[in-house]
């Protein structure tokens, strides 16, 4: 028992980090109907850039801001200056301009920083806190939980309460009679590509300290994790994302520990067919329109 | 006009195919003549090696080469080997079977290398065993501790260098068992070869019920939590650890932030002191590393002779790197090296080369001698034991032999610097 | 409506099969110029286009981005290994255990393709995408759990000898080569003559409008499956091929990166068109050896961090600059000269009435930008 609650509770703490990547794919969809395949190597830019400045200033918090910032203006300038020149028509040359800029980012980078791991301590405890003498969440999962709980309020409310939310959904589903209705459509995509950068950045910043530091490739598996959620929940739900997050971690979690380490990335491909199976559009999919 | 878009591809075949023999010509017109003994003329030996440079595998060794690389130039600094500089060529693998296959044809075919050297890793160095058997190149010192590099039958031209993991399990845990009697031991190991034979080795020792839990870790997966809980929770006082030093470091921090502080016995592979310090923390490392101890078969001494010529080669011709177990090891294999190229002779060819090795007469460096026979091509069979006091690994009076099925202490044999680290003829 | 397609349907097969004979001997010949380093290379540029010819159908044609056709091959390479093994350690000769190979690969890799197909048919773009990517993360893992498959350092490959007759005349890697040439035509003409035929017309009519298509009669979840398999086959004897040329199969090479590799090979060299796939091939395979050596001049610190890196860096900027500026990759940019070559080469006579014609038709059209509309402001 000891050892489920142990489990559970660390696939919860990881799996949160995963949800709160998975927002950003979440975010970016909803924005420009793109899945972002970049996004991991975008967000380590960012977190190299907060290293930096937490190692210029001693303060977590300038980092984190710093991480924002970063993600926030990669995000307008790969938007601006690399998608705009691609056709939207469909999603396959988004896709593969993302996949070459992940080259470009993560062999610069193994250029400029080279292959070691930079680690980074965790600015709270990561010792678990004890409920009944078995350990459960650490102070610094907690603080994770509260960042990703505040993001997805942060998010819900933008997207359905603000008339900049109404824009941004607007603009991604229908382009054309936004722009009639006076929406700035091009605007509203780069917006949403910055705000997806700048909780992706956020993510991996909450994840370094919990492995081995930052290098080029921090955030692979976090990508491919992150994109198992953001299907399974539907690229088209926060909630989704969010509760998928934790789904994922926790099974990956039970898995290592009930059968072995390698099973992991099967277990995970296996959820994913198995939910693609049955709901081809994620588990909080709209129903497809009967077409014929 | 036509009225279908173009169809180009028996043209463009055509073309591509065309191409490719335009090309393949011009530059097979431009590849150099073999060589009688490829890789040697009167001012140098040309040596080749694949590493990972580049990819997630990379951190823990991209360092050795460039060590090697130090040592190299030091020896050509002091004249080098029978009056022959050593050409070190690196090639970047990626730790990819397929770059390996690649970047060892060029090596063979394209740069014409007299041997291989410190080929690194088990999956990506098994790829081409076959092909540089069947080419007849020497391949000395493969970078693994599998034993997959010891078939004197199969593969007369290929030497280990590392100590192999049953060794090293069967001496951690027998250092264990002659520690503590009794003691609940257990193993966490990397989910390949390296963690299988590893507890082989342990199960050599201490029987086949001696290892309470055995626990495998993947290294796509940067997260051991659920594997140290299962070996707290087994009551586990002595674990060991076929990890590589990021995941050594892993389980210690995970442990710790679980409150539980048992005994922790590395393999070589993981048990370095400084880049430990480095994963943990400069305030935690020391502090979680005091009383750690580890497997090593290479004078890792701070103060000992060797250990003080490789910091100056390090400072003077290694831009000033930092100095860990890689750094010994790096240069070590260097040292090997010039040793078996001094023994092979003033015209050194690829069979002397092998000879020279295959002979048994080469000595190394380490603590113990070396085994080369010309039915072992395992370089060392046994490994001292080193424990972390006050912030410094240092060697205990504690060493192990593997002797077949059988696990016996004995005296280290340390072997004394001599001419300044460059091997005489 | 019931054309009889006999006449100009045969005629065109043949001439396609014809030229593609042509162009295999051409190859075959072209081996004894190089050095066996070079027809090593050539052999793996072999393998790898039997992966990018049905990639670029795959993409082009029906538009499914598979970004795991990495375990195509693997499917392919093990599927060899495990019935050439044991057929070899039973004794059997050379040409029968090579044969028995290959049968092994297709089954196996037709196997996967016809999933992934069941899975394209159901499935859109990014969540396709997404699939096929956990699958070839996942493949490492299921080397390594699934007993037999030889884990981290996989499985050894029988090693094909010169036979006999030819030892004097070439070195084993002009043979595999050859071989993979042979393998490479055998694999890459169905797919050239199922593009130019009905097939081709069915997919581009799928990728166009499927509902559209749907009404038409054609079934778009038969078609999508098909195209899956069809580019399953050929890459799964491109695998196997490899396994051949380097005697070894392991769940390494078949990486996430290389995956990624065949889509750069795709897109540069032309989605939708098989010389381009050919040209793309070439292009991974030579690029990184090109850019070591250039790289080697530099000194020697530098030259480490750039090792490796360097290669896919450029492949990475070339990724992207084929798609922005030559949507249409290496095909579209040389169809103007090619088309005046091909001209002087004879042709089967054009269909009458192609209904292929037009914007539709092209598969690079995706790819472009899309006119402006008119409530820009």
């Amino acid at each position: 028992m000891d050892r489920l609650v142990l489990l559970v509770s660390t696939g919860v703490a990881r799996g949160l980090v995963i949800a709160l990547f998975a927002l950003s794919l979440v975010i970016i969809w909803r924005a420009a109907r793109i899945v972002n395949f970049a996004q991991a190597a975008m967000a380590v830019v960012a977190v190299y850039v907060a290293f930096a400045v937490e190692a210029a200033t001693g303060s977590y918090v300038l980092a984190v801001l710093a991480a924002l910032v970063t993600g926030a203006l990669l995000g307008a300038w790969v938007e601006r200056g690399l998608m705009r020149r691609v056709s939207g028509r469909t999603p396959l040359p988004g896709m593969i301009v993302a996949i070459g800029l992940v080259m470009v980012l993560q062999s610069v980078l193994g250029i400029l920083f080279g292959p070691k791991h930079r680690p980074m301590t965790p600015v709270f405890a990561e010792t678990p806190l004890s409920v009944g003498g078995v350990p459960v969440l650490s102070r610094y999962d907690l603080f994770v939980l509260v960042v990703a709980l505040v993001v997805v309020a942060g998010l819900g409310l933008l997207f359905n309460r603000s008339t900049l939310g109404l824009q941004l959904r607007a603009s991604a589903t229908a382009p054309e009679v936004s722009r009639l209705l006076g929406v700035r459509v091009p605007r509203m995509v780069t917006i949403g590509w910055m705000l997806s950068c700048a909780v992706a950045a956020l993510a991996v910043l909450l994840l370094v300290p919990t492995e081995l530091g930052l290098n080029a490739h921090s955030a692979d598996v976090l990508f491919v994790h992150a994109f198992t959620v953001a299907v399974l929940g539907g690229l088209d739900s926060p909630v989704g994302a969010l509760l998928g997050g934790v789904v994922v971690g926790v099974i990956v979690s039970l898995v290592t520990g009930y059968a072995s380490a390698g099973l992991a990335p099967l277990a995970v491909l296996a959820l994913l067919t198995v939910v693609l199976l049955v709901r081809p559009g994620g588990i909080f999919a709209p129903k497809e329109a009967r077409t014929a | 006009m036509r009225n279908h878009a173009p169809t180009p591809t028996p043209a463009a075949k055509a073309m591509a195919a065309a191409g490719a023999a335009v090309v393949g010509l011009t530059v097979a017109a431009c590849s150099s003549p073999a060589a009688a003994t490829p890789g040697v003329d009167d001012e140098t030996v040309k040596v080749g090696t694949h590493q990972p440079l580049t990819g997630p595998a990379a951190a823990g060794f991209s360092s050795i080469s460039a060590a090697t690389s130090a040592y190299f130039e030091y020896v050509n600094a002091q004249g080098g080997i029978h009056g022959r500089t050593i050409e070190y060529v690196v090639k970047d693998d990626g730790y990819n079977p397929a770059n390996t296959q690649t970047v060892v044809r060029e090596l063979v075919q394209e740069d014409d290398v007299f041997a291989l050297l410190n080929g690194l890793g088990t999956p990506t160095h098994s790829s081409v065993l076959d092909y540089l058997d069947q080419n007849g190149v020497p391949d000395l010192f493969v970078a693994s501790g599998s034993t997959t590099w010891n078939q004197p039958e199969e593969y007369p031209n290929t030497f280990g260098f590392n100590v192999d993991y049953v060794v090293e399990g069967a001496a951690l845990a027998q250092h264990a068992a002659d520690q503590k009697p009794g003691a609940v031991v257990c193993v966490l190991g990397q989910d390949d070869d390296f963690g299988e034979t590893f507890l082989q080795g342990v199960e050599l020792a201490l029987g086949a019920d001696g290892v309470a839990t055995y626990q495998t870790y993947s290294t796509s997966n940067e997260d051991v939590t659920a594997q140290i809980g299962a070996m707290k929770e087994a009551g586990c006082e002595i674990n060991l650890l076929a990890t590589i030093n990021g995941f050594t470091a892993m389980a210690l921090g995970t442990a710790a932030q679980m409150d539980w502080f048992p005994q922790w016995y590395a393999s070589s592979s993981g048990g370095d002191y400084p880049t430990l310090v480095g994963f943990l923390g400069e305030d935690v490392g020391p502090k979680l590393l005091e009383g750690f101890v580890s497997a090593n078969y290479l004078p890792n001494s701070p103060g000992g002779d060797w250990y003080e010529l490789f910091q100056q080669i390090n400072d003077e011709y290694n831009d000033g790197a930092p100095f860990d177990g890689n750094t010994v090891y790096g240069m070590s294999v260097g040292y090997l090296f010039a040793e078996a190229l001094a023994k092979a002779g003033e015209d050194p060819t690829r069979e002397s080369l092998v000879e020279a090795v295959g002979s048994g007469e080469l000595v190394g460096n380490g603590i113990l001698p070396l085994t080369f026979g010309a039915d072992d091509h395992a370089a060392y069979d046994g490994v001292g034991i080193a424990v972390v006091k006050g912030g410094v690994q240092d060697f205990v009076d504690a060493t192990y032999r593997v002797d077949g099925e059988t696990v016996s202490a004995v005296e280290p044999e340390p072997v004394p610097l001599e001419n300044d680290g460059i091997p005489a003829p | 409506m019931n054309r009889p397609v006999t006449g100009t349907r045969a005629r065109s097969v043949r001439a396609i099969v014809v030229r593609a004979a042509l162009l295999t001997l051409l190859a075959l010949a072209a081996t004894f110029a190089l050095d066996p380093f070079r027809n090593y290379q050539l052999a793996v540029i072999a393998a790898t286009f039997c992966a990018t010819a049905g990639l670029t159908l795959l993409v082009g044609l029906t538009g499914q981005l598979s970004l795991g056709h990495a375990v195509l091959m693997a499917a392919g390479g093990y599927g060899y290994v495990l019935v050439a093994g044991p057929a070899g350690d039973a004794g059997l000769p050379g040409p029968a255990r090579f044969a028995l190979g290959l049968a092994g690969a297709l089954a196996a890799s037709g196997a996967v393709g016809v999933l992934l197909g069941l899975a394209g048919a159901r499935l859109r773009g990014p969540y396709l995408a997404g699939l096929t990517l956990a699958l070839v993360i996942a493949l490492p893992a299921a080397a390594t759990q699934i007993p037999g498959l030889g884990k981290d350092q996989g499985l050894s490959v029988p090693f094909e000898a010169v036979p006999g007759p030819l030892t004097g005349v070439m070195v084993v890697e002009q043979w595999h080569a050859w071989i993979a040439i042979v393998v490479a035509a055998v694999a890459v003409t169905p797919l050239v003559v199922l593009r130019s035929g009905r097939a081709g017309l069915r997919m581009r009519a799928v990728h166009g409008d499927e509902v559209a298509a749907r009404l038409a009669g054609v079934s778009p979840a038969r078609v999508k499956v098909g195209a899956f398999v069809a580019s399953s086959l050929s890459a799964g004897l491109g695998g196997a091929v490899l396994a051949v040329v380097t005697q070894n199969v392991s769940p390494g090479r078949y990486s996430l990166a290389f995956s990624l590799l065949l889509v750069v090979a795709v897109v540069v060299g032309g989605l939708g068109s098989v010389g381009g796939a050919a040209a793309g091939a070439a292009l991974v395979v030579l690029l990184p050896w090109v850019v070591e050596t250039v790289a080697s001049g530099l000194p020697a610190d530098v030259a480490q961090r750039l090792s490796g890196n360097l290669a896919v860096a450029v492949f990475g900027a070339l990724l992207v600059a084929v798609t922005v500026a030559w949507p249409g990759g290496l095909a579209a940019a040389t169809a103007g000269p090619r088309a005046r070559l091909a001209g002087r080469l004879p042709r089967a006579r054009p269909r009458p009435a192609d209904p292929s014609s037009g914007p539709s038709s092209d598969p690079s059209h995706d790819l472009r930008p899309e006119p402006r509309p008119i409530t820009e402001r």
